[in-house]
């Protein structure tokens, strides 16, 4: 059963997993979006190799949309925004690399326990596909927890979205009217985080959300 | 006699009005909202468009109102029957109520200067896209779509609650779109599990995501997979209902966005999210081997309950202390329909209907009485029956509704649940009632002040809508003393079908 099919379906879900391990541990701006754009690169390439395995044509729009638009265009307008800000510098992390790594290791073991001894009628495939999904679904909510930056943020949150088309375009001929409305969440998140940036630097000449945390409604009244 | 013959020629009426338009009372629902998206992001005037605002939530609950003549659709996409045609009717009544509190709310806002026109350009059509987004999550049967309508709504009203712009407006919309994504995100994953388990059973393709299709199948779905779906699925929509280890974003979007948003928050999206979640569970009450649903909404509901009656003592914003009350609600209404059986999911339906119908009246009420104080400091706001008496009434029967205290309609589902939870588990009866008692005593500790006490602050004169608040009220104290007949019968309907 094992067929090349398979095996190359495994590769490219599996560079995924790696590409948000690596994620997790960069320090740099610049590097946490490049590193983005690879794995959304992954992305597409998996969503395409779905779509030829499955012999489902459409699919090919979605790994389009998340080349161009995840693989390109939005690392493309983030780096803008990085550099205009002057904020490519360090990023403060709550916890360290090392430990950070290790609860990842953990979520991913996490998952496959989660996934795979469950729904023996479903394909091998398709489930390991889930496994994989839910692993960078879930270490994309890792690095949303661990970085203070609003950027990173962003690109914790775009990752766990990788995870989710992962996830939908393995489930076999699942309709594309969920395919598109993905693709098109990715897109208002990005207006909608392009905002927030914006406004959160007009307000505090920072994308550190820790600033923000002094502001909690309920203190002000201490004051 | 004479008033049954003019109310059945007016039906007829409308029935005709219907035959003469080129769309169905459904496609209105959901078309009405998309259109005036569209105007009303062309329209620069806020006073006009404030207007047109109005104007297009009434045509839509008037739509939604007439799916009553045909209440029965289905196909893979949308569907319409008993359950949802009540939320929609409510959902755009409510809509429609607060347009037009919001377009008096919005021109003192104007007026003094916390909002310039600029930063309102987008509020209209963002309102009308989070009607519009409700009604496609209320009205799906593709179980996909289902959860873009949710998601699209959770990212307007985003928007819509940092529109003030302060820092605590930016930092609550921030927190509210952080966790409502991370939700979302879930609740899809969920779905995309729902589907793998159906595709085994009705093929690959779109019946396998409609949700009646499913129900029919259930039984011979892989329970282990479906119920590993719904604890996905039960954190993701679990967060947009605010239930209690999730609640975190709710307070702050309550208290820092403009009171109207606070009140659709309150009143609509809580309960559209809750029955996303019903969905779900009549999936699984439909297959045997699954998970006890029930028992894990009962556990939930429970812990929100009595988590927000303790947190209600320690507010001192008033916009946050009816933002907890809404989460011990949500927890009364989760714990009814965990319970299950057609007493309790009957208490459960009433609930919903007469917390979203008083808590967006109290919303009302309390955005008024902010924007005269000029403050949502309770310890600020005091002495309201000696310098805005109606302000104060209205005040007072919302909390003595909320509080659930006869004759309001908040009392009559409270009991229901009570009397049936004592019959079956009366320990958990017990539980319910300390949660109960706990959240009125809250309620009555902090705002006697606010009501009677000495009166401060500016004796600024009010020039609001009481219409919307005073409606309301009067809705709520008509089903606390008699529901009529028809509505008793479908809400047992619905009841039994919940399972």
């Amino acid at each position: 059963m094992h067929n090349i099919g398979f095996d190359v379906a495994h590769l490219l879900a599996g560079s995924m997993l790696a590409l948000s391990f690596v994620l997790l541990y960069q320090d740099r701006i610049t590097a946490v979006l490049n590193v983005f754009a690879l794995q959304a690169i992954a992305l597409s390439l998996s969503v395409a190799w779905q779509a030829y395995i499955q012999e489902a044509p459409h699919l090919l729009i979605t790994a389009v949309i998340a080349l161009v638009l995840k693989g390109f265009v939005i690392p493309t307008a983030l780096h803008r925004i990085v550099r205009r800000l002057g904020i490519h510098r360090q990023i403060d992390e709550v916890i360290g690399a090392g430990p950070t790594m290790l609860f990842g290791l953990g979520l991913v073991a996490l998952s496959i326990l989660l996934v795979l001894p469950v729904g023996q009628n479903v394909s091998l495939l398709a489930r390991e596909d889930l496994a994989f999904a839910l692993a960078v679904i879930l270490l994309g909510l890792l690095m949303m927890i661990t970085r203070y930056n609003a950027v990173t943020q962003i690109i914790g949150f775009m990752s766990l979205e990788n995870g989710l088309v992962l996830a939908a375009t393995g489930a076999k001929g699942m309709p594309l009217v969920v395919e598109i409305s993905v693709a098109f969440s990715v897109l208002i998140a990005f207006i909608v985080f392009g905002i927030f940036v914006f406004r959160i630097r007009e307000r505090f000449d920072t994308v550190d959300v820790g600033a923000l945390d002094q502001f909690r409604g309920e203190r002000r009244d201490q004051t | 006699m004479i008033s049954s013959v003019s109310l059945s020629s007016a039906l007829a009426f409308i029935a005709e009005l219907w035959t003469r338009v080129p769309v169905t009372p459904l496609q209105a629902v959901l078309l009405g909202p998309a259109a005036a998206v569209i105007l009303l992001a062309i329209i620069p005037w806020y006073r006009f468009s404030a207007f047109l605002n109005v104007l297009a939530s009434g045509l839509t609950f008037f739509a939604g109102a007439s799916l009553l003549f045909d209440p029965r659709y289905r196909t893979d996409i949308l569907i319409v029957d008993d359950f949802n045609v009540y939320l929609v009717i409510l959902t755009t009544f409510v809509a429609f109520t607060t347009s037009i509190f919001s377009a008096s709310y919005i021109g003192h806002e104007i007026e003094t200067g916390r909002l310039t026109p600029r930063l309102l350009r987008y509020y209209h059509p963002l309102y009308q896209a989070m009607i519009g987004a409700m009604n496609v999550a209320l009205v799906a049967n593709n179980v996909g779509l289902l959860w873009v309508g949710l998601e699209v709504a959770t990212l307007t009203t985003v928007m819509m609650v940092g529109i003030y712009r302060t820092p605590e407006a930016v930092e609550a919309a921030w927190k509210y779109f952080i966790l409502g994504s991370v939700g979302i995100a879930l609740a899809f994953f969920g779905t995309i599990l729902v589907y793998l388990v159906a595709q085994e059973v009705l093929g690959e393709g779109l019946p396998a995501m409609a949700w009646d299709s499913m129900l029919k199948e259930a039984s011979r779905f892989d329970p282990k997979l479906l119920s590993l779906a719904f604890v996905f699925l039960l954190v993701g929509y679990g967060t947009k209902v605010g239930l209690a280890p999730f609640h975190a974003w709710l307070p702050d979007a309550h208290a820092e966005g403009p009171t109207p948003i606070s009140a659709v928050l309150s009143g609509l999206l809580l309960n559209v999210a809750l029955y996303a979640l019903l969905r779900f569970k009549m999936i699984l009450a439909a297959n045997t081997a699954t998970i006890n649903a029930g028992l894990v909404l009962i556990v939930l509901g429970l812990i929100s309950l009595i988590f927000a009656g303790f947190m209600l003592y320690r507010r001192r914003d008033i916009k946050r202390l009816f933002a907890y009350s809404s989460i011990e609600h949500m927890g009364v209404i989760t714990f009814a329909f965990g319970m299950g059986g057609p007493l309790a999911n009957f208490a459960g339906l009433l609930h919903m209907t007469m917390h979203s119908l008083t808590k967006s009246a109290i919303f009302f009420a309390v955005g008024h009485i902010a924007q005269v104080k000029g403050t949502q400091r309770i310890a600020d706001i005091k002495g309201l029956s000696a310098s805005h008496p109606v302000l104060a009434v209205g005040l007072a029967l919302g909390v003595i509704a909320i509080a659930g205290l006869p004759p309001f309609g908040v009392f009559t589902s409270e009991f229901m649940l009570l009397s049936s939870t004592f019959a079956r588990q009366p320990l958990l009866a017990v539980a319910v009632v300390f949660g109960l008692v706990l959240a009125f005593g809250a309620l009555i500790l902090r705002l006697s002040d606010v009501l009677f006490g000495e009166p401060s602050g500016p004796p600024g004169k009010v020039k609001a809508t009481y219409a919307p608040l005073f409606l309301h009220l009067a809705l709520v104290l008509a089903a606390g003393l008699w529901l009529p007949e028809p509505v008793v019968r479908w809400f047992r309907t619905v009841a039994a079908q919940l399972g």
